[in-house]
């Protein structure tokens, strides 16, 4: 039985944030973070404060970084905003202006003005996330750079360099696809990681080749949306030449295609959103789940040397307070990674499953809407131009 | 192409005709369909029942789309003497005899430009400056019994290697008299429908007759084809070629001149047809011709025509328009094709991708949604195809038809200008011989002058007909043109609102598809649980 309050992160009015507002300065987005809480370590109970995308990242490796946090999953970093896309758009849109018409250049401005907001929403959602799932987990709201990212007024630059030359992004160096060898090479005693090492490993290559799947099906909707502009344009110039009751008809044939076209972009952007966006988090998501994977992973191998360095030990008859000391360390942290691994692969997987139900739900029934919507339209124009 | 081959195993159980029609084009049902829907054609006899939109069928929807072409209304197509992508029209004046290489390879050769040789029916017409619907008598008499059905079919691969060629079967079936039996079958090759078009133009263009230009030559589209290669795209080639050779037949029968040529008649009826001695696209005739019509475009401009006639000025102006913004209508949609074809490959790659991942997924209720999902996806990708050939038959085809349209009528105007120049070439030549006349009142000897101004006489007499000739086919010409440009504009309008109807009726079936599709999906998304 599923919650019926499904994703929402910010179940939890002790500590409530969300991204009400973002700038956009060329390069730049200032994202401003608002945050609510009854919380006594913050200062203030209602406050907002202005964040850059890398401030993000500092936050992201520095929770990383910390042995703490060894055994949970780490919400995946939001990715850097991209407005390749929309400035490109704008780059076409100034080398053609010259050869479309008014009418084509101020839909096509309308529309690069559009796809700019799309993906201003998106990356504004992917940071809110983040955020959210930082504060609604029991550990990570209690973190001291959380709470210094959240309340410190200044700006964090000067801190994020200096957290980089202390850590040295010493994690993010290693070579990812050790991850792989060392998961799948350790002999797994437990039958839960077992499952879990199987099903992550074959299940992030599915997300990750359904996620570029669905990016270029997205993008195949919106080239149709771009054609249905160009028709209509096309179609308004023959009108424009003709003076009889055909350029009536003409120039409704060519706001049918407009209509469309508008309709074909809310499918595209719809689905994007909801398919695409999800499948893009998972991806990441699942990345930082079997990064947990592999923390244990090393974690046992430490303690199999652990052991192997003990016997050593006995065997010399020296350092052995030592080794055991060291043996028992290690496999008190194994422990602990397995034990706190457990229940965070267990909710994710939870989490996944709710995800995925409300946005697959959610898709369906924009794009019923929108198929409703066109039907409509065409129903009505065909309607129209029989009559004229 | 799949939308095709469901409706030719639907109709296996009809008889030959029916099986002809399964492979049937949108476009050319559309085409008839514009014609059905004229209010002033009068029904003709029998017309074939139950014959179905192909497209239609497909979505569940069937119209008996009736096959006929009722509507007598000549379509009224232009002689491609300019088109640049047809280096087959022959009636640039050159008639170049050059023999080739192989005996299958015979250079054009057109039965040579003959203006003397005037067209069957060609009388007077009524009021030229009318340019309402309405039709002279003999018109208005024929659409009451004009009924004829013509279809190309069946297409076969005769021969072998670069020597093979496709053979098509045209079925003509009518109940007018000019024919000499109710139905016949004939076998036709892409160039003799070539050599009937180049006939046709040096026969009618220079009377300022539209006639409808033949599809175009494809080289690569060939090759792969007598190669053997049965892939997918040269199955569509051969598709998109029937269909063409298909339109142009019926364009060229609705043109009532058109319909009651001899070379028509033996173009649909014959069992054998001389080897139209053919279209070599690279040939040294090609190549001459090709020359030869650079020189007339030349010839065009020194040609400065005194336009005493502003319809015609207005007229031209109006064509070059139409042509321009005709080809970029034309190139969107051609790009509205390709998407959608990338749209229905991608949809398929996704839905591909997410039965893998539903496959992947550990959760029983979430994997058995996202296979469902994956089979969704499936359909509806079948769905974006089967647009995508209705992007291409109803809309695609028919621009391109029209852009080559375009470009015969303004060939048309063209010439009238030679029309025009040639009058006045004889009016110089008249008064340069009156002028030698004069002359020799002073210039020759007593005893030669009886005999030379008798000669000069002659001449003048000979100019002075020719001056009237002359005067007369400029005069001819402009008539003929008024009413073909009138008969042209009322069926591009007609065509295209019938097409726009049909497309968008096309847009709403897949629309319905996908709510039907989505519809069935909600629940199972719900039932993640």
């Amino acid at each position: 039985m599923v919650r019926s309050v499904s994703v929402d992160l910010n179940n939890d009015a002790s500590l409530v944030i969300d991204i009400p507002d973002a700038l956009c300065e060329r390069d730049k987005v200032k994202f401003t973070i608002h945050i609510k809480t009854t919380l006594s370590s913050f200062q203030k109970s209602e406050f907002s404060v202005p964040r850059q995308h890398e401030d993000f990242i500092w936050l992201h490796d520095t929770i990383v970084e910390t042995e703490e946090y060894a055994g949970l999953i780490i919400p995946p970093a939001p990715p850097k905003p991209d407005f390749e896309g929309p400035r490109e758009k704008m780059h076409k849109l100034g080398e053609g202006e010259s050869s479309m018409t008014k009418e084509e250049y101020a839909k096509m401005k309308q529309e690069l003005e559009a796809e700019y907001l799309a993906v201003f929403k998106k990356t504004v959602q992917v940071h809110e996330v983040f955020l959210q799932r930082l504060s609604s987990h029991p550990m990570f709201r209690k973190d001291r750079n959380f709470q210094i990212f959240l309340e410190y007024d200044q700006d964090l630059t000067v801190r994020r360099k200096n957290a980089k030359e202390m850590f040295g992004g010493f994690f993010k160096n290693m070579v990812k696809s050790a991850d792989e060898v060392l998961i799948s090479g350790v002999k797994e005693v437990d039958e839960f990681f077992e499952q879990e090492k199987i099903f992550l490993l074959d299940y992030s290559s599915k997300i990750k080749d359904a996620t570029a799947k669905a990016e270029k099906m997205t993008r195949s909707h919106k080239n149709v949306a771009d054609d249905y502009n160009h028709i209509s344009g096309a179609m308004n110039s023959i009108a424009a030449d003709n003076n009889t009751a055909f350029k009536k008809h003409l120039e409704k044939c060519a706001e049918v295609f407009e209509k469309l076209r508008k309709l074909e972009d809310r499918v595209a952007s719809d689905q994007e959103l909801k398919l695409t966006e999800l499948l893009r988090y998972y991806t990441r998501d699942i990345q930082a789940a079997k990064d947990l994977l592999y923390r244990r992973a090393r974690a046992l191998a430490d303690y199999e040397n652990s052991n192997k360095t003990l016997d050593k030990a006995r065997l010399k008859g020296k350092d052995i307070a030592q080794a055991e000391e060291n043996q028992k360390q290690c496999l008190r942290k194994f422990d602990k990674l397995s034990e706190s691994g457990k229940k965070e692969l267990t909710s994710f997987k939870a989490r996944r499953v709710v995800a995925f139900r409300k946005n697959l739900i959610e898709m369906t029934e924009l794009e019923i809407k929108h198929a409703k919507n066109s039907m409509s339209l065409l129903q009505g124009s065909i309607e129209i131009l029989n009559s004229n | 192409m799949s939308c095709m081959r469901r409706f030719c195993h639907e109709t296996q159980s009809h008889d030959s005709l029916h099986s002809c029609m399964c492979r049937r084009s949108v476009a050319l049902l559309l085409l008839k369909m514009s014609e059905e829907r004229d209010p002033a054609a009068l029904s003709g006899s029998a017309q074939t029942e139950g014959e179905e939109d192909l497209f239609v069928s497909a979505m569940e929807s069937p119209e008996a789309a009736r096959l006929s072409a009722e509507d007598i209304s000549p379509s009224s197509n232009g002689p491609r003497d300019d088109d640049p992508d047809d280096p087959d029209d022959l009636f640039a004046e050159a008639t170049e005899e050059v023999s080739l290489d192989s005996p299958e390879r015979q250079p054009i050769l057109s039965d040579g430009p003959s203006p003397a040789i005037t067209p069957v029916t060609i009388s007077p017409r009524v009021d030229v400056f009318d340019r309402s619907p309405d039709l002279d008598e003999d018109e208005e008499e024929n659409r009451d019994t004009f009924d004829i059905q013509i279809s190309v079919s069946d297409p076969e691969k005769v021969g072998d290697g670069m020597n093979a060629y496709m053979v098509y079967k045209v079925m003509t079936k009518t109940s007018l008299s000019i024919f000499s039996r109710d139905e016949v079958c004939v076998k036709r090759r892409f160039s003799d429908f070539l050599g009937l078009h180049s006939k046709l133009a040096s026969k009618y263009m220079h009377m300022g007759y539209i006639v409808p230009p033949a599809p175009e030559k494809s080289i690569v589209g060939m090759t792969k084809v007598k190669v053997g290669k049965e892939d997918l795209s040269s199955v569509e080639f051969v598709e998109k070629r029937r269909s063409a050779l298909e339109r142009y037949l019926l364009r060229t029968v609705k043109h009532p001149a058109l319909l009651k040529d001899p070379d028509v008649l033996q173009f649909l009826e014959s069992s054998e047809l001389p080897r139209a001695v053919s279209t070599q696209a690279l040939s040294g005739a090609g190549i001459l011709r090709m020359v030869n019509k650079a020189a007339d475009a030349v010839n065009k401009m020194t040609i400065k025509m005194n336009e005493s006639d502003a319809w015609f000025e207005e007229k031209q102006q109006q064509f070059e328009n139409l042509d321009v913004q005709l080809r970029k209508l034309h190139a969107s949609v051609e790009s509205l094709v390709c998407h959608r074809k990338e749209l229905s490959v991608n949809t398929a790659s996704f839905a591909k991708s997410a039965a893998m991942l539903g496959n992947s997924e550990d959760h029983t209720a979430l994997s058995r949604a996202l296979s469902q999902l994956a089979e969704v996806e499936e359909k509806i990708d079948q769905l974006h195809q089967d647009q995508s050939y209705a992007d291409f038959y109803l809309i695609s085809e028919l621009l391109g038809d029209y852009v080559r349209l375009i470009t015969a009528v303004k060939g048309v105007f063209d010439q009238r200008m030679k029309a025009w120049a040639k009058w006045q070439d004889a009016q110089v030549m008249l008064q340069r011989k009156r002028e030698a006349e004069a002359k020799l009142q002073y210039a020759s000897k007593p005893d030669k002058l009886q005999q030379a101004t008798d000669e000069i006489r002659e001449e003048i007499e000979e100019w002075e007909g020719k001056v009237q000739q002359g005067e007369r086919d400029f005069e001819q010409i402009s008539k003929n043109i008024r009413r073909e440009v009138g008969r042209f504009e009322k069926d591009r309008v007609k065509d295209f609102r019938v097409v726009i109807i049909k497309y968008l009726e096309s847009l709403v079936h897949t629309q319905q598809q996908l709510i039907k599709y989505w519809e069935a999906f909600l629940p199972e998304a719900k039932a993640i649980a």
